[in-house]
């Protein structure tokens, strides 16, 4: 790794900053899709207007300028451009040098694709040598088996366990921390 | 029925702002206090910028912020509250902070803890509450383990203080496990 290293890319996807006139359309489609709301939300799944989207862009934007504890990708195709997804590194504490992260993949059909662990390893490598971060954080419901893999499959290990933290389709579920520190990541990245 | 708000030792009373920004802004200046509160860096606070936080949150969500006051004389002894609820999950988080320093050790702030979980389970209704803690915090972990909370884990190495890394720990109580005045 160097200078040179392009730290947005790799071989299918490209990170890059929100783009106001074309993202909202598909963001909106994404969130009539209540498995992807419930696999990316807590909060209960509702589908927004590309208007509401870009609001929610507006007000994301605002935050980044003025809180400074969040960055926001989104996750293009590099062969056409299109939107597969969005990533995170948020909820920073600078002074502890830790942060915590999520991402999804937007269209089922882009799902079990590899987009999601490839944009990990950028994210990774971004969070433990660009922001220099001492650890990494990660929310994930019980039912969402494909973060779980994919985060396990990236280093992190269970360190907590909200017992019945989340009610879906009748039933309760546990909701997990995962943990990732750099040291660990600097390990298995060699 | 019982006295909802009132426990063996204290009683939970709402404040305005402005009472509330005083004693925060008084307690930011106890620096141990603001490092068993919080992992932004301790500093202080003006009563202004207290009392427009304060302010802009309760214009924002109904807040269930309350003021810990001793039963025997009034006395103010710190301030405990309810944040992100989610009332969908039935899930929501615990804090609280002895601000007045001569109470601590005493057992007021497990009482109000006690006082919190009934609150939170026979009136709000919701199925557990959440709370973090820091490693260094033993005096902390006791009570909340005397008021029936149990440890579900603990997130490696959060913060950085006094030249070392110190854990988070995760407690949680669910309303099955929650017995009321045992």
């Amino acid at each position: 790794m160097s200078v040179h290293t392009p730290l947005f890319e790799s071989e299918q996807i490209r990170l890059g900053p929100i783009d106001h006139e074309k993202d909202a359309e598909v963001e909106s489609c994404w969130t009539h899709d209540a498995e992807f709301m419930r696999l990316m939300y807590l909060e209960p799944a509702r589908p927004f207007s590309p208007w509401q989207v870009k609001k929610k862009y507006e007000a994301l934007e605002k935050s980044i300028e003025e809180e400074k504890n969040l960055f926001h990708f989104r996750i293009r195709a590099r062969e056409d451009g299109r939107l597969i997804g969005l990533a995170e590194i948020y909820f920073i504490s600078w002074a502890n040098a830790v942060g915590s992260i999520r991402l999804g993949i937007g269209a089922a059909e882009d799902r079990r694709r590899g987009y999601g662990s490839e944009t990990l390893r950028l994210l990774l490598r971004y969070a433990f040598t660009e922001l220099n971060l001492y650890r990494l954080t990660a929310l994930i419901p019980e039912y969402n088996t494909g973060a779980l893999a994919l985060f396990r499959e990236a280093g992190f290990v269970e360190e907590v366990c909200r017992r019945q933290a989340l009610a879906r389709d009748g039933q309760r579920w546990d909701l997990f921390h995962y943990g990732l520190l750099s040291e660990e990541w600097q390990r298995r990245a060699k | 029925m019982k006295d909802l708000f009132r426990g063996k030792l204290v009683r939970l009373t709402a404040e305005d702002p402005e009472t509330m920004a005083r004693l925060f802004s008084r307690w930011s200046g106890d620096s141990e206090f603001m490092r068993l509160e919080d992992w932004d860096p301790a500093r202080g606070f003006s009563v202004k910028a207290a009392r427009e936080w304060i302010e802009k949150h309760w214009e924002k969500e109904l807040a269930y912020a309350f003021i810990i006051r001793r039963l025997e004389d009034d006395h103010i002894i710190g301030e405990i509250g309810l944040n992100g609820i989610r009332w969908e999950h039935g899930d929501a988080w615990l804090g609280i902070g002895l601000g007045e320093r001569e109470y601590w050790g005493k057992g007021y702030g497990t009482d109000a803890i006690r006082v919190m979980l009934r609150y939170a389970f026979t009136e709000l209704n919701l199925h557990r509450l959440t709370l973090n803690v820091f490693e260094y915090n033993p005096r902390a972990i006791r009570s909340y383990e005397k008021a029936g909370f149990v440890l579900e884990g603990r997130e490696r190495g959060v913060l950085n203080r006094d030249g070392r890394r110190w854990d988070v720990l995760y407690m949680g109580i669910l309303r099955e496990e929650w017995k009321d005045g045992r």
